[in-house]
């Protein structure tokens, strides 16, 4: 039985997923203002990770990389509305790229396992 | 010890460690070459242990030079040239980081191409009060010294795929690596249609209108759009906003490789829309000509 992030196409998928979902979030007013100042240079990298962790490929981040890596944000009220958004935007952008919509769910559901270390819960 | 930006880019203030071994912090983004000498970047650097220091010896990425000529391109622009030093290997676009006598250290893209020009060439603004462009425009004079470090930088024409169009975009002086960019892509072969688009504040700061124009007859597919923000201006000069009337020219940017330099807050801003125009994360190159930080 081959992992989902196999299933999913790999790194390829990822390098294509991450341009299409990256946009999506650019315009969605509800959570881009969380991203003005970010620079724009170094997010392919760090998209890729979110990327590749959200495909459940190889990754060493942990629960409390996330939790730092978003302290900064859950101080300024990062909460779970804009965590349902970003996942929102990952749903619609693989649905664009034609993923099954049973590989959507499992993307979901482990983008979901995320949230409490990402909201610092 | 000279100093420029003060957060790691222009590697103006490179040192040598001695004895022990320098945080991997001020080693990152230096050449494997030089960390393996225990070069390292002495303003990122918060030593974790006793370390004796050096500066660097002549050759490691910093070299000696000679001004062999400096003329004005418009009445705020100037193009310095330098003596090639010898072992000094660059790509068009990249830049260098000019330290004077007075240890005044400042970063300027190179705007030569190494096959096709003798001279490193560079393209400088004049600041008001500015101690780089200052000493040029007013002290320096053909037969100067002066040290060059570097090249440093990523923002240069490497294209594997010679049919991939390219937008070559900046305001100012950030058409200096863009013209080195644009003339190396050229000279390499590429196929594909080349948009250069150079902004000013008014027609004056178009410095090279007529180089580029001619490239623009010369070559095909090469497009020179020239674009002043207050007119009046000549008939082939658009007046109004940069980013907006390249996105109404190019209409979608999807497949395109873009370059994007000069004034930073320019470059911030069409970084995101270039982006959200079609360019790939990936496929963005920048070269953001920051200010100089006060040591
Ligand atoms: C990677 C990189 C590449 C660069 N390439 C180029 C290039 O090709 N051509 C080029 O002209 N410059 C380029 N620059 C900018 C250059 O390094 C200097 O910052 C610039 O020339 C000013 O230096 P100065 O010593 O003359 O002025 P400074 O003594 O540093 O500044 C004098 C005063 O003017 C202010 N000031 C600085 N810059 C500006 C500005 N642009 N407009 C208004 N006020 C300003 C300063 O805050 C200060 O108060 C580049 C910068 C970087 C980081
Ligand atoms: C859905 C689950 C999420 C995952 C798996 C995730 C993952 C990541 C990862 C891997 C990084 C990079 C860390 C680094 O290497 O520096 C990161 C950074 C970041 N994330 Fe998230 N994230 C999630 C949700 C969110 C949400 C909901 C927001 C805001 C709406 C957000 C905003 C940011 C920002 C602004 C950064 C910092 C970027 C920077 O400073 O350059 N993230 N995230
Ligand atoms: S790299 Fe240290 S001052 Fe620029």
């Amino acid at each position: 039985m081959s992992t989902l992030y196999e299933r999913l196409g790999g790194e390829a998928a990822v390098n294509a997923a991450v341009d299409v979902f990256y946009r999506h979030v650019l315009s969605d007013d509800r959570i881009n203002y969380w991203f003005e100042d970010v620079d724009m240079e170094r997010q392919a990298a760090k998209q890729k990770a979110f990327m590749t962790m959200a495909f459940g490929g190889p990754h060493n981040y942990t629960g409390d990389d996330m939790r730092n890596g978003h302290k900064h944000l859950v101080e300024k009220g990062l909460n779970d509305s804009h965590f349902d958004a970003v996942a929102e935007n990952l749903a619609k952008a693989l649905a664009e790229l034609n993923v099954p919509q049973a590989e959507i769910d499992e993307v979901l559901a482990l983008v979901g396992t995320t949230r409490n270390d990402v909201l610092g819960r | 010890m000279p100093s420029s930006c003060r957060s790691g880019v222009c590697q103006s203030c490179l040192m040598r460690a001695r004895e022990g071994t320098p945080p991997a912090a001020a080693q990152s983004g230096i050449k494997d070459t030089l960390r393996a000498q225990g070069y390292f970047l002495s303003c990122r650097c918060v030593p974790e242990g006793d370390l004796s220091v050096a500066l660097p010896e002549d050759g490691a990425g910093r070299f000696a030079s000679t001004i062999t000529g400096i003329r004005q391109l418009s009445d705020t622009v100037m193009e310095l040239r330098l003596a090639r030093p010898e072992g000094f290997e660059y790509r068009a676009g990249q830049f260098a980081t000019l330290i004077n006598g007075q240890e005044v250290a400042r970063s300027y893209s190179v705007a030569s191409v190494p096959e096709l020009d003798a001279d490193l060439e560079f393209q400088i603004a004049l600041v008001p009060g500015g101690a780089m462009s200052g000493w040029l425009a007013n002290e320096a004079a053909a037969g100067t010294a002066l040290h060059v470090q570097g090249p440093n930088g990523h923002c240069f024409y490497a294209c594997a795929d010679r049919e991939q169009p390219l937008l070559l975009a900046g305001t100012g002086t950030g058409l200096a690596p863009l013209y080195g960019i644009a003339r190396d892509a050229l000279r390499q072969g590429h196929t594909g249609p080349i948009h250069l688009f150079h902004g000013a504040l008014r027609e004056p700061g178009l410095y090279l209108h007529e180089p580029l124009r001619a490239l623009a007859s010369e070559w095909e597919h090469f497009h020179y759009h020239a674009c002043v923000l207050n007119g009046p201006a000549a008939d082939e000069v658009h007046v109004g906003p940069l980013d907006a009337w390249l996105l109404e020219t190019l209409g979608t940017l999807k497949g395109f490789r873009a370059y994007l330099c000069g004034a930073p807050e320019f470059v911030k801003l069409m970084q995101r829309k270039v982006f959200l125009a079609g360019v790939s994360l990936q496929e963005v190159f920048v070269d953001s000509f920051l200010p100089a930080k006060a040591p």
